[in-house]
């Protein structure tokens, strides 16, 4: 796919300042995203990494800040955008199947009027052989494990066939398998000139996932290629005390880490 | 009365129209509230109406129902209105600003309805009928305009099917692609306060809430997507009220609102027990199945690998009756004679032996 009008910039912020009850959430946060990598949001919780996501989206109101996708304001943006939400952010007693699930992805490009038909179930069929679940289509989205569901929410984001993809803690509670599952998927992506954006919870993973990291918590501590900003000055300042390391064979463990 | 002059009576046709033109609309747009978590809502909404009722009569000083549909759309949209405020501006979560709402809303409706009946108004008569409904009152013009909010209701749902569905299941992603959710979601309560209006005549503002839910909530035994669900609560509330219709007429006297929830009522407990997948029967039937299933699992794999362990004796693992199932069906056999502590007399057969090592390999697959 042609990236077209663009920069090399997937993802600019500037300013960008959220609160909630009067109290900071994010503050001034200013940012910048390579085309074509595969970028991890890490921090401790309460850090605002989810609210980062979601005000880039518009689903949280700003205070102030400007979001621009590829060089243009996201608002005329959007069919170039994907997003993968929270597992637990919707009701999976829902009555329908992970097909049907999936083809929703694809509404937005139907506009108004239009229903999905032979063409769009066909796209979502292939969507879901990628990320492995194709024996499923039919199956109820109830009766599909946690790791099933964030493969189907995945392959939702698919269909959209952006250039920018968010995913909010996709890794959350499901199996190794899954995991292994979707960070292939996420980065035949990246190699085919995707951007990934992927708030992340596990540090141990952290050096072996992402090319691009942003360190958060309100602000932003750090933010580059992971190399530069995955060391342990930058740890401390974004865990605080919350942060126990092992330095072991220059490899960091974090135990404090995985207290949610 | 018999059933042909019963077809053909006049007040009879009017009552089963209308119960089914409710079961119609409350039965689709239910399932979008229920799917929501807004079955509550409807309840506000249908108490909120009391007070836009008496309103519309103080100002036209009639009963006329294009007054009383107008007054009760715009106090139960304000009773919505105000709720979604409640909860958003204050810390008041949904069921406390629910609560509130609802009550607030009909207690001013009580108290207009007393002030109209103390200022004896000739036409006033019969204002609290909507209270629990005077099904018996229908008349044809009603049904004609009961029919047209249906029917314009059920196309506007068909016609944004796509974003009401995406609205419903995942809000957050359905604003990513670009859809006017707000407009979308106010759209469907205040078509969940239309199928109210729709209800006031048959089952009134107190138990319209029932028709709400109880198609809905039925419906989502049985289906597996969402038109599927959407056409079975329908059929439920069309069912529900038709029966409620029926019984009331053959048996005079009875209310007819009240039966018709009762009915709808009735359905949902069987859906809970016996629908297929979803039903508490099912579930305790499969829990009971794989519990005897297991214990035959373990009494096997006890007696082949520590048949020397008077701690897994078989009278210890099994009652009289599951081994004596499993000798009837060939696992087992019994030597009372030379009963060890450890075996009681029981040993396990070849067909037992052979079972008993597909258990322990598949036991071991798993640990592995």
């Amino acid at each position: 796919m042609t990236i077209s009008g663009s920069t090399d910039t997937a993802l600019s912020i500037k300013n960008l300042t959220v609160s909630y009850h009067n109290q900071p959430v994010l503050w001034d946060i200013d940012l910048d995203i390579p085309a074509g990598v595969m970028a991890g949001i890490v921090g401790p919780n309460g850090a605002g990494k989810s609210t980062l996501i979601k005000s880039l989206l518009g689903l949280v109101p700003s205070l102030s800040g400007e979001v621009m996708v590829h060089g243009r304001p996201y608002a005329t943006q959007r069919k170039r955008v994907g997003y993968v939400p929270q597992r637990s952010s919707v009701d999976w007693d829902f009555p329908t199947t992970a097909l049907d699930v999936v083809t929703m992805g694809l509404y937005g490009r139907l506009g108004w009027l239009k229903r999905p038909g032979r063409k769009e179930r066909n796209e979502a069929q292939e969507a879901l052989e990628m990320v492995g679940m194709s024996a499923f289509a039919d199956r109820q989205i109830s009766q599909l494990s946690g790791g099933q569901q964030q493969r189907v929410f995945l392959a939702r984001a698919l269909v959209q066939q952006a250039d920018v993809y968010f995913l909010d803690e996709p890794m959350a509670g499901v199996d190794a398998t899954t995991e292994r599952a979707i960070i292939d998927i996420l980065r035949r992506l990246r190699d085919a000139g995707k951007t990934l954006i992927v708030v992340h919870h596990d540090l141990q993973t952290v050096r072996t996932y992402f090319d691009w990291l942003l360190l958060l918590n309100v602000r932003v501590i750090a933010s580059g290629k992971t190399e530069e900003v995955f060391k342990i000055d930058n740890l401390r300042q974004a865990y605080g005390g919350q942060i126990a390391l092992l330095n072991d064979n220059e490899s960091l463990m974090f135990a404090a880490s995985k207290v949610k | 009365m018999g059933w042909l002059e019963l077809l053909t009576d006049y007040t009879f046709q009017n009552v089963v129209i209308g119960a089914s033109l409710l079961g119609l609309i409350s039965g689709p747009l239910g399932c979008f509230a229920v799917l929501r978590r807004q079955s509550l809502l409807g309840d506000a909404i249908s108490h909120a109406a009391l007070p836009g009722i008496c309103l519309s009569f103080i100002i036209t000083g009639s009963r006329d129902i294009g007054g009383i549909i107008i007054g009760s759309l715009i106090t139960g949209s304000a009773a919505a209105l105000m709720m979604l405020m409640l909860t958003r501006l204050s810390r008041l979560k949904t069921d406390a600003g629910l609560g509130a709402c609802l009550s607030i809303f009909f207690a001013v409706g009580i108290v207009l309805l007393t002030y109209i009946q103390g200022t004896n108004n000739a036409s006033q008569g019969g204002l609290e009928a909507f209270l629990f409904g005077q099904a018996a009152a229908t008349l044809r013009s009603d049904l004609w305009v009961m029919g047209s909010i249906t029917l314009v209701t059920l196309l506007l749902l068909a016609v944004f099917w796509k974003q009401a569905k995406l609205v419903t299941f995942d809000p957050e992603y359905a604003r990513t692609l670009g859809m006017r959710t707000t407009a979308i979601e106010a759209s469907l309560t205040a078509m969940v306060a239309l199928a109210v209006v729709v209800g006031l005549q048959m089952v009134g503002v107190i138990l319209m809430a029932a028709m709400i839910v109880a198609p809905a909530a039925a419906a989502r035994q049985w289906s597996r997507h969402l038109g599927g669900m959407l056409a079975i609560a329908a059929g439920v509330g069309i069912v529900s009220g038709v029966s409620g219709a029926t019984i009331s007429t053959l048996s005079r006297g009875l209310a007819t609102g009240p039966l018709i929830v009762l009915t709808a009522t009735a359905i949902v407990l069987i859906s809970l027990a016996l629908a297929p997948g979803r039903g508490l029967l099912w579930g305790v039937i499969k829990h009971y199945r794989q519990k005897s299933a297991l214990q035959k699992q373990q009494l096997l794999y006890a007696l082949y690998k520590h048949s020397a362990d008077p701690s897994r004796a078989p009278s210890r693992l099994g009652s009289r009756r599951l081994l004596n199932k499993l000798k009837q069906q060939g696992y087992l056999t019994r030597s009372p004679h030379n009963a060890t502590q450890s075996d009681n007399g029981w040993g396990l057969t070849a067909k037992g032996q052979a079972e008993a090592r597909k258990v322990v390999a598949a036991f071991e697959e798993l640990a592995a």
